[in-house]
């Protein structure tokens, strides 16, 4: 716009400010002016994960003092929740891209596996971690491609890949495992796998992931564009955008996750199963929804999904440790998973 | 008139056995406004997605700049200079001002992060130009709270940004009140005054009368007219024409109804 037809443009298009007076009652829903208010409603659906998460641990701490004092009970947490937040924030964006992926536990489990081949033919566990990272890149870009070229549904074509990949795995190895001990001698060993000061060391890794993909989704182009694209893809298509391009890289980048979880995951054990990764399907995908991601597209929160990935990991934990029978760890999943649901309908507007 | 800014040359469009287009030929100059016209059905909608590079073309030949252009897309499109405001505004609801108004043109440093703070001074000032004065919206408001017109005033922001030098305005003034569709005509106005081109789409012929320089009204994917300003009386004469091709003695052919949208 050229300055010559500024003066003339300072009258309002609707009627705006007339709208003010007439609705105050809607004043709510637009940002305010103050850090905290806006801070609390550009980020309610992570904070309303975050109380779900502080109500949990509190009723757990009421049921057992001692326990939940323990720093054992965090530690075991620790080590292990870190393999589930480096699928659970690529899989926020999938979700935000209006897609779906079911194959990440075969991604986890081959990625892992060639990690395991490279170790045990006597390589160095970085090389390992190398091969795996791009094997999770070819999986997730031909997952990706499928969905995408192919035109398939994403809840179907990638439960199919999933199996389809996951058999490949137990019919080369007939189910066997593969046992790498002289990991724990390893220098790959001891940036990513060990203690410090009596911290697993996993979990600043997987801070560190979280804090890079929670950037990347608010800060980038790339997340930019997965929202818009989930929001609305015809519109995406008018302005420009490649929508499938976009689509295929959410599907690489869980695959890139998948990657460092599998190895993350053989790392702890020292052993490399033919089921790595099979157990993590249901709770990582409760931990986006808990997180307060909706299934519809076009919004999410990475943060969000990181404290659903920490809310889940602590049922289980949490519920045996609390002295209730392990029967009783389903029923509180389910009830966390609906409670939070809840909530966050309560939370989000959907807009059209 | 100038420089001639876009030229379309015998463009067919084919849904399978139906043509939705059957050979246009259109050009728009530097600062005109053509007013572009037609029956539900005429095609005008696939003509704009084919200006647009939404839609690519069975045939023809597109030039920009008197240049032959190959693999026109929408990014094509909007890199030639060309900016769209489509019927439906093409918004993405749940998405904050800010984001819309740098869909498919994100403000970017290195490696592609965005230039939070940049998007939002610029977005800021688009908005006041277009005349989003009230301060209940800043350029944190999701769209979705927006009213219709507000959604337009988006839309046409995220045209303006780029210093376009045609816009396609597709039925513009559709379900905006009075005082909007008055705040649509200004800007038009305004944009030809500082040398740009419209391409102005409308249902309305008065509307559409009163602003354009040159008029080409579509017929069953054809252009039945092509009429600079001083050659057509008054906007009688255009509805008159438009009835005479519309119906030269029967219903129109089958194959308008298989047009998509309009």
């Amino acid at each position: 716009m050229s300055k010559a037809m500024e003066p003339d443009l300072q009258t309002p298009l609707g009627r705006a400010t007339g709208q003010v007076a007439k609705e105050p009652a809607k004043q709510w829903s637009h940002p305010s002016n103050h850090w905290l208010r806006s801070f609390v409603l550009d980020n309610r659906a992570s904070l309303g994960t975050l109380a779900v998460f502080i109500v949990m641990m509190a009723v757990f701490m009421i049921a057992n003092p001692t326990v939940f004092t323990t720093w054992y009970l965090y530690s075991s947490v620790l080590t292990t929740l870190p393999v589930a937040l480096f699928v659970v924030v690529p899989l926020v964006f999938v979700v935000t891209c209006g897609e779906i992926d079911l194959s990440f536990p075969a991604t986890m489990g081959f990625a892992s596996w060639v990690f395991a081949l490279v170790v045990q033919a006597g390589y160095d566990p970085f090389i390992g971690i190398a091969a795996a990272l791009v094997t999770g890149t070819l999986l997730g870009f031909l997952v990706g491609s499928l969905v995408v070229y192919g035109g398939l549904s994403s809840l179907i074509a990638t439960l199919g890949m999933n199996f389809l990949l996951r058999g490949l795995i137990q019919i080369i190895n007939e189910g066997k495992s593969t046992a790498l001990t002289g990991l724990a001698d390893s220098s790959a060993y001891k940036i990513f796998s060990s203690q410090v000061w009596g911290i697993p060391v996993q979990i600043f890794w997987a801070i560190a992931f979280v804090v890079f993909s929670a950037l990347l989704y608010n800060r980038h182009r790339f997340g930019a564009q997965v929202k818009v694209v989930g929001d609305n893809p015809d519109s995406a298509r008018q302005m420009g955008i490649d929508v499938k391009w976009v689509r295929v890289k959410v599907f690489v980048f869980v695959g890139i996750g998948a990657a460092i979880a599998g190895t993350f995951s053989v790392m702890i054990n020292f052993t490399w199963w033919p089921t790595a990764g099979d157990g993590y399907l249901l709770p990582v995908l409760a931990s986006v929804f808990v997180g307060g991601t909706p299934t519809w597209g076009g919004i999410g929160t990475v943060v969000g999904g990181a404290i659903g990935a920490v809310t889940v990991s602590f049922i289980q934990t949490g519920v045996v440790a609390a002295g209730l029978s392990g029967f009783y760890v389903q029923f509180f999943n389910g009830l966390i998973i609906i409670l939070s649901l809840l909530g966050h309908k309560w939370n989000q507007a959907r807009y059209r | 008139m100038g420089e001639r800014i876009i030229e379309l040359r015998d463009i067919k469009k084919s849904y399978g056995q139906v043509y939705a287009l059957g050979g246009v030929n259109l050009s728009v100059d530097r600062g005109e406004v053509v007013g572009l016209i037609g029956d539900n059905g005429a095609g005008k909608s696939t003509l704009i997605k084919i200006l647009s590079g939404v839609v690519k073309p069975t045939s023809g030949e597109i030039l920009v700049r008197d240049r032959p252009v190959s693999g026109w897309s929408a990014a094509r499109s909007r890199d030639a200079g060309i900016e769209t405001v489509f019927q439906d505004r093409a918004l993405a609801v749940q998405q904050t001002i800010v984001r819309n108004i740098f869909m498919g043109r994100e403000l970017t440093s290195f490696m592609g992060w965005l230039k939070v703070d940049k998007e939002i001074e610029e977005a800021s000032r688009l908005m006041r130009e277009i005349g989003f004065t009230s301060k209940v919206f800043t350029p944190h408001s999701i769209v979705g709270q927006l009213s219709g017109g507000e959604r337009q005033g988006v839309a046409i922001a995220r045209a303006i940004y780029k210093q376009a030098e045609l816009i396609i305005l597709d039925e513009p003034t559709t379900a905006l009140s009075l005082t909007e569709t008055a705040k649509v005509f200004h800007f038009v106005r305004q944009v030809r005054a500082s040398g740009r081109s419209i391409l102005f789409i409308g249902h309305n012929i008065h509307h559409v009368f009163d602003i354009a320089d040159r008029f080409v009204v579509l017929d069953r994917g054809k252009v039945a007219l092509s009429a600079d300003r001083n050659e057509v009386k008054s906007a009688e004469d255009l509805i008159n024409f438009m009835e005479d091709v519309a119906h030269p003695g029967g219903l129109p052919g089958l194959h308008e109804d298989a047009e998509q949208g309009a």
